[in-house]
């Protein structure tokens, strides 16, 4: 049985397929949990996890509360535009004052890449990265396999298709990351603009031909479309992008019968994803919301559930 | 070479099992209002077979679940080896019911409070009684046993052994033996 040997969640590239198998299978148990009713266990009593969110985010933030909360853990949350840091102090500044209070893990979004990655080094608490900038979003990812793991069993050889703005996306760059490790096959599709550079080199399809990527899938997965990429110049316009590329349950029929129909959230509906297939029989987007919080209980729960040094 | 001595073997659990199914039936007049809870691993084993011969002794069903008592765990925090997270598996309401509380075991007591805390977070049963296969001594909390296949004495320094078919894969036996060193 493998054990998580690793004190930081800053990034899925170094974890293992084992440990990916470890979330999913103690992710299970906590699914249950949450199912009861009495949705609480004393796993983490006593532990305070501190929810550092310098960039708004309600979904990632109420979960990871909810779930260090049915762990019996003490939850502390600190919202960047109610914190210090409009008044100048730096972010590690911040956490170092956090860690002062005692503090047993943080949990840290950011909007620049790297910053869980600073605040892992300057500090000694373990670090959670809920999403740093374009790098990643490691329990998203996890959410995600999770997701798919339960409806379709393992994924070796799954083709898993991932559909929008790559080039901003952390939940693309984990999700690519975690997918391969457990052995999918998977393609990117967007516009080229969208595309970052030398993707394919990570041993993933590349299209920007819809249709193409939706042949055959078993997982389809939109991500969000940023407006204001509209007016960055990446995009001639909105309405173009839903031409080529909007989810709808006509493309979707290219698909197999069964494919899973994924988004991160929020969505804009009729953007990149029609509402009929958000809402259709396919669709999974609420279970992953569900899920969420059975992964990021398991995380907590094999970061922190355990004597620390 | 640490000194193993074989207590059971597989004719031994049987008879202790089935005199066990016939205590419980005994003290619960019957299996109208009682269910079987094991926790894992080994306990989920001997509540599957204390079912088996339940249900063959009366020829009614009885309602059997497996528990995991790793969050409810007192030295979660002491131990640098993290145990695994099963799920609990029990599909049916304990509130109400006599719960039988199943383990392979019986020696300070703490897994046996760990899943008392479990078992009242799904429900309210109206008792919980508890049936081990090896009562070893060492009581580091004031718990008992209401059904016992063997008492044994041992020294702390020992361990005590339980092998079952469907859990290890090979006969089933319990063995005392010097506990090996770290």
């Amino acid at each position: 049985m493998t054990e998580w040997t690793q004190k930081h969640l800053l990034d899925l590239d170094d974890v293992s397929r084992d440990e990916i198998e470890l979330v999913i299978e103690t992710a299970r148990s906590f699914k249950e949990v949450s199912a009861r009713e009495v949705k609480k266990v004393p796993a983490l009593r006593g532990k305070t996890v501190a929810l550092l969110f310098f960039e708004p985010s309600t979904r990632t933030r109420v979960s990871f509360e909810l779930a260090a909360k049915r762990l019996s853990a003490d939850t502390l949350s600190i919202a960047a535009s109610a914190s210090s840091v409009t008044k100048g102090e730096s972010v590690l500044d911040t956490a170092l004052n956090i860690e002062a209070m005692n503090v047993d893990a943080m949990v840290v979004r950011h909007q620049a890449s790297g910053v869980p990655q600073i605040l892992a080094q300057g500090t000694k608490t373990v670090i959670i990265n809920a999403g740093d900038g374009c790098r990643a979003h490691p329990t998203q990812a996890l959410l995600d396999v999770f997701t798919m793991v339960d409806k379709l069993g393992p994924l070796d050889g799954k083709k898993v298709v991932i559909v929008g703005d790559i080039l901003h996306s952390r939940v693309a760059r984990s999700n690519i990351s975690a997918l391969l490790t457990m052995g999918a096959h998977v393609v990117v599709c967007g516009p080229s603009t969208l595309m970052p550079c030398g993707v394919e080199g990570l041993g993933v399809e590349v299209t920007t031909r819809i249709d193409r990527a939706l042949d055959g899938a078993d997982v389809v997965m939109a991500l969000r479309m940023q407006k204001e990429r509209q007016n960055e110049l990446f995009l001639p316009s909105i309405t173009e992008y839903i031409r080529e590329f909007c989810i709808t349950s006509e493309r979707l029929k290219k698909a197999r019968p069964t494919a899973l129909v994924m988004h991160p959230g929020p969505t804009n509906r009729g953007v990149e994803i029609a509402a009929d297939v958000a809402d259709g029989a396919q669709s999974v987007i609420l279970e992953q919301v569900t899920n969420g919080i059975a992964v990021r209980m398991a995380v907590l729960y094999l970061l922190l559930g355990r004597k620390t040094e | 070479m640490p000194t193993a001595q074989k207590i059971m073997d597989p004719d031994q659990v049987r008879r202790a099992l089935t005199r066990i199914a016939h205590e419980i039936l005994e003290r619960n007049k019957g299996v109208e209002d009682i269910c079987l809870v094991g926790i894992r691993t080994r306990g989920a084993v001997l509540a599957a077979r204390l079912k088996r011969a339940i249900e063959q002794i009366e020829g009614k069903p009885v309602n059997c679940g497996i528990l995991d008592i790793n969050l409810y765990r007192d030295d979660l925090t002491l131990i640098s080896h993290q145990p695994a997270v099963r799920e609990t598996l029990i599909d049916f309401d304990i509130t109400g019911k006599a719960v039988i509380l199943v383990d392979d075991v019986l020696f300070t007591g703490r897994t046996i409070r760990a899943a008392l805390d479990a078992l009242v977070d799904l429900g309210r049963p109206s008792c919980i009684q508890l049936a081990v296969l090896i009562d070893r001594g060492h009581r580091e909390l004031p718990i008992r046993a209401d059904f016992v296949g063997k008492n044994i004495p041992t020294a702390r320094t020992q361990d005590v052994r339980v092998r079952l078919v469907e859990s290890d894969g090979v006969d089933d036996d319990v063995v005392v033996e010097e506990r090996r060193s770290v």
